[in-house]
């Protein structure tokens, strides 16, 4: 049985040319970046070459690109400076449907006596802007905001939000971790301060992330420790990931195009295929301002981790909008801050697909969806029609 | 990804009396859309109170689709006495065991077949009894006690895992694991 992988925004393959750069700095390159001799030097430089990549995907400069472990990483690192250097300010601006790592932080803050407003989105999974921007206050040290949602693909207009919260002297993060390599990213056009980025997400291997901080922005670290990273995040540098992270932001920076037409195509015909097919079937999210890659779609009166373990049987990896799946009773916070009904939240999948990806395998999807969403439906009470039999 | 046993993959994969049963004597059903899983059993019941046949519909996970499976193949045959004795317990024990997170499919199961058996003797099923502490899965004080109780649990997220309470947003956890308490003094 060959795999067809389209769970992309859980996480990526890494790419053979990524891979390549990688192996001599685990074996034979192994000299610490730091160390005074060139065998180690010689790795130095090339980190240096790929800081350099990694900033001209999204146009910045390499001075402003800080290594971490994770996008997780960055993001806890973004916001605790951005608190850390407004001492005074005790209020964020943030959104209902953030990623775990910004919204479990934002909670904790909570807790600690900071001041959060988590700003709702509607049914398409669209902010309300005009509350964001009234939220805004004299206290706000911090607007955090993700570029694209993981789990609809619906991107939020953050360039304008920057833009309002740079007038009023906010700053503003944005995790891109789902935006990179998707959609064109251009700091030097945003007013962004900073911006987390996830190796693993765009072919390159889990545990690297990026911070991006804007010149100027004071940056607080996270990781206190040696000088590495201009003394803004100590430890060793992760040479062989940081080397992959880099080839993969110049592979990502190729492949922009491609994003929005080829595989958007897929994904586009994925989705065509799958309402046709599967009655009762709906997307999830504002259809025109989405990632290119990703589909959410909810199927009426059938529950989530029992469809994806049928698609596994079938090869078929994708991901559930649904609790089974993840130890959580409720369906996803994100479907439900879009009050997505119960009925097709808990029977939602997520597809989302790369560059690697090929229409004969959207196709053999569309062939083997509407099966499996007929046998788990001809044995759920829920099912209209069973009723009726 | 779960590690289910090799019976729960089959009886999800190749479920056993999975449908409509028409003119059921008996039909319990419990869970709801909301909640994210529902089974609805059916039985047929000689003359001498025992149980010839059983099929259901169920609306869930796979563990909750096994859990029905492995109920109606274990009901037939048995008097609705000895139906009745039938708990959550058995029905994993039956699948090899569940997750700890997918018990409350068995007790799924366990409460179907009770309210069917209750149907079927006439026994009206009046509003469930207690206070309710879990709003998002409606679940009562006293059932918190019961399952604690006969599967000695230890803790709020314990009962999360056997009866979904807590488990949504999560208000009443501290007010469960009071119960908790409780309960395991009096036990």
């Amino acid at each position: 049985m060959t795999t067809i992988y389209t769970d992309n925004n859980a996480t990526t393959m890494v790419a053979p040319q990524v891979l390549e750069e990688m192996l001599p700095y685990f074996s034979e390159l192994y000299g610490n970046p730091s160390s005074m001799h060139s065998f180690g030097g010689n790795v130095g430089l090339k980190l240096k070459e790929a800081r350099q990549k990694v900033a001209d995907l999204i146009h910045a400069t390499p001075e402003e690109i800080i290594f971490t472990s994770c996008g997780s990483e960055s993001d806890n690192a973004a916001i605790l400076s951005a608190l850390a250097a407004n001492p005074d300010k005790k209020h964020i601006i943030t959104s209902a449907v953030e990623h775990p790592a910004v919204k479990s932080l934002c909670e904790s803050l909570e807790k600690k006596g900071y001041r959060i407003t988590f700003i709702p989105v509607d049914r398409m999974g669209r902010l309300d802007t005009d509350l964001l921007y009234s939220s805004m206050a004299e206290d706000t040290a911090l607007v955090t905001l993700m570029w694209a949602n993981n789990e609809t693909g619906v991107i939020f207009p953050v360039e304008e939000i920057a833009q309002k919260a740079s007038e009023k002297g906010i700053l503003f993060h944005t995790d891109a971790v789902q935006a990179a390599g998707k959609v064109p990213i251009d700091v030097s056009r945003i007013p962004i301060d900073m911006l987390s980025m996830s190796g693993h997400k765009i072919h390159a291997p889990k545990g690297i992330g990026v911070l991006y901080v804007k010149k100027g922005v004071k940056f607080h670290p996270f990781l206190k420790g040696g000088h590495q990273e201009g003394g803004r995040r100590a430890g060793t540098e992760n040479t062989a990931s940081i080397i992959g992270i880099g080839k993969a932001c110049e592979l990502a920076g190729e492949h922009l195009k491609e994003m929005g037409t080829r595989v958007k195509a897929m994904r586009d015909h994925l989705e065509a295929g799958l309402l046709e097919n599967i009655p009762a079937s709906s997307v999830n999210g504002e259809r025109d301002h989405r990632l290119p890659n990703t589909l959410s779609i909810g199927f009426d009166a059938v529950e989530g981790e029992s469809i994806l373990l049928l698609m596994d049987q079938t090869g078929i990896c994708a991901s559930s909008g649904s609790a089974c799946t993840s130890g959580s009773l409720d369906p996803s916070h994100v479907l439900m801050a879009m009050k997505v009904p119960f009925e097709s939240a808990h029977g939602t999948i997520r597809f989302s697909l790369s560059t690697y990806n090929t229409m004969e395998e959207m196709d053999h999807i569309i062939s083997v969806m509407p099966g499996i969403i007929k046998r788990l439906r001809d044995m759920s009470p829920f099912w209209k029609g069973s009723e009726a039999r | 990804m779960w590690e289910y046993s090799d019976k729960v993959k089959d009886h999800f994969l190749n479920p056993r009396n999975s449908g409509v049963m028409d003119s059921p004597d008996a039909v319990g059903e419990t869970g709801s859309l909301s909640c994210g899983d529902a089974l609805k059993l059916f039985l047929k019941v000689n003359d001498n109170g025992r149980i010839t046949d059983a099929k259901f519909m169920t609306f869930g996970c796979a563990s909750a689709v096994a859990s029905s499976s492995a109920l109606t193949e274990m009901v037939k045959g048995l008097t609705l006495d000895d139906a009745a004795k039938l708990t959550n317990e058995d029905i994993a024990d039956y699948l090899d065991g569940l997750p700890k997170e997918k018990m409350h499919c068995s007790v799924m199961g366990q409460d179907a077949l009770r309210k069917a058996i209750n149907s079927y003797r006439g026994i009206q099923i009046q509003e469930k009894p207690g206070n309710v502490v879990c709003e998002c899965f409606g679940v009562t004080d006293l059932e918190i006690i019961e399952a604690v109780k006969t599967n000695s649990l230890d803790s709020a997220e314990d009962v999360t895992c056997y009866l979904k309470a807590g488990g949504g947003c999560g208000k009443c956890v501290e007010k469960i694991t009071e119960i908790v308490a409780t309960a395991k003094v009096e036990a």
